[in-house]
């Protein structure tokens, strides 16, 4: 394949996310539907029907199934993935710390929606955002395009650092939208994610190992320091990934984060996933009336990319953080509380304020970007902000 | 034994090689400790069969004695003895 010529595909997210999937040829799928994730393992099931994929695809009675399928599949050394959203993740919650405690490189592809009560299929990131501590790898993709190539990537970085890793899309806003998807050809695909190596063989019977045996006082923390060394290291192999990918097919992924218009910028907008697009649009109209303004949008969070904040936001005179999601805290949503954090101890620190939006899949349109925009701007001038504010809602 | 650290161990929190069930010693918070009478001792084996922790040491037919470095002290040996026999006291572990 000659670099940068790609195969393009009219897909949404869930098709993207089932084809490079397909394209991946897992060992073991194991998953159970939920909306709006269910269309990723649908698809894929078709592909298994019609000979498509190796793939031993399993069927399960809920997501606590799926996973702890996974987990024993990922064990005996496959390549394994599922998908889901919302409640199916927060049933998977309990295993997904076994996946990450045992180091299996699990990849698991997420359309984001909210968690019940009130019961709501649309999407916001409550879901991934209750599974920051879990030990998994967290990507938050913007697009199809994005979503895809992730996916692939993912399944290298898993199986290089041993650790699970999550892929999301904003659900409907992302899986249900048809875009344009630059895909590779299979070949490629399979070249450049290889064979999975795992830590041991279980059915070298020469060599046996014991598999999540009790672990006390005396060694317990000891693994949770190796496992923690993982995440620190996988902080490089991210980027070489990265790097490694967009020079092999001409891709332009950002590996951590992206900036946007920052360079000169006086105040900026952090945001995640298909928000930042809608940013985008109304900064460059804000950028035509002169003001100086930019988008850092954060792909990846866990490992939390505090270096690369730091860079970015430290001299910038006013930022506002936007979460889709609610930490309930009283502090603010997840990202504002994490951004504030890795900007502690930046030379020039920026003013803070947070911006809870878009709950239960409530559209993030030109308005409140426009109001966003604002209030970060009357901060930067010396207005006293909240904490954090609600945009969206009817007060 | 050295504890290792977090450098020297596998990854994945696994326990490489087998068997290594007797390295863990599970008899060091045992309360009361099973003391045979081998007067009283007919070898039937019954305790040695019933032992959760395989800890009643046996050589060739004949019931040698008791593993203290893994025997809990449940005490299930001296309560499938046959009560005719009675040939195993629990006895209270000194603290
Ligand atoms: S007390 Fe329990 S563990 Fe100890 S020898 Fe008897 S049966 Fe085995
Ligand atoms: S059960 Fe009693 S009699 Fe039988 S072998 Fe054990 S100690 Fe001896």
């Amino acid at each position: 394949m000659e670099k940068g010529t790609f195969i393009k595909m009219a897909l949404t997210g869930n098709e993207a996310y089932a084809y490079a999937m397909k394209q991946i040829n897992p060992d073991v799928v194991a998953a159970y539907p939920i909306t709006p994730a269910t269309e990723i393992v649908q698809i894929f099931s078709k592909y298994v029907a019609n000979g498509e994929v190796d793939t031993e695809f399993i069927p399960v009675e809920s997501e606590h199934s799926a996973l702890s399928a996974c987990v024993g599949a990922s064990v005996g050394g496959a390549r394994v993935m599922t998908g889901t959203s919302s409640q199916g993740l927060a049933l998977m919650h309990e295993i997904q710390y076994i996946a990450a405690g045992l180091r299996l490189p699990i990849v698991m592809a997420v359309a984001n929606r909210t968690l019940s009560a009130p019961i709501n299929i649309h999407g916001d990131h409550s879901d991934t955002m209750g599974s920051r501590d879990s030990g998994w790898i967290q990507i938050y993709t913007e697009n199809a395009n994005e979503a895809y190539h992730s996916v692939i990537m993912a399944i290298k970085i898993a199986e290089t650092v041993n650790l699970p890793a999550m892929v999301m899309l904003d659900g409907f806003i992302i899986s249900h939208e048809m875009e344009v998807v630059n895909t590779l050809p299979d070949e490629e695909v399979k070249k450049f994610i290889g064979e999975r190596k795992p830590l041991y063989n279980l059915f070298d019977f020469e060599n046996p190992v014991t598999v999540g045996p009790l672990d006390l006082q005396d060694y317990y923390f000891e693994h949770k320091r190796q496992q923690m060394e993982a995440m620190f290291n996988a902080k490089k192999v991210i980027l070489e990934i990265t790097k490694k990918y967009n020079d092999t097919f001409g891709t332009d992924i950002p590996a951590f984060v992206e900036p946007y218009r920052l360079d000169d910028a006086e105040y900026a907008v952090v945001a995640l996933s298909s928000a930042a697009s809608t940013l985008k649009e109304i900064i460059d109209e804000w950028r035509e009336k002169g003001e100086k303004v930019g988008l850092l949008r954060l792909r990846i969070t866990r490992p939390f990319p505090y270096e690369e904040v730091k860079k970015y936001l430290s001299g910038i005179k006013a930022v506002g953080v936007m979460d889709r999601a609610e930490t309930h805290s009283t502090l603010g949503g997840p990202m504002l509380q994490e951004v504030k954090a890795a900007l502690y101890d930046a030379e020039k620190r920026p003013k803070i304020t947070g911006f809870v939006f878009g709950l239960g899949g409530r559209d993030f349109d030109d308005e409140q970007a426009n109001t966003v925009l604002s209030m970060i701007k009357d901060l930067k001038d010396g207005k006293e902000l909240p904490l954090y504010s609600f945009i969206g809602v009817r007060e | 034994m050295k504890l290792k650290s977090w450098k020297e161990l596998p990854e994945g929190a696994i326990i490489p090689g087998a068997p290594n069930s007797p390295e863990f010693k599970t008899g060091d918070w045992r309360t009361e400790r099973p003391v045979i009478n081998f007067d009283k001792c007919t070898h039937c084996h019954l305790c040695w069969l019933y032992c959760p922790d395989s800890s009643i040491l046996t050589e060739n037919g004949k019931i040698k004695g008791v593993d203290y470095d893994h025997c809990k002290g449940c005490g299930i040996c001296a309560e499938v003895c046959p009560p005719s026999i009675k040939a195993i006291t629990m006895e209270k572990e000194e603290v």
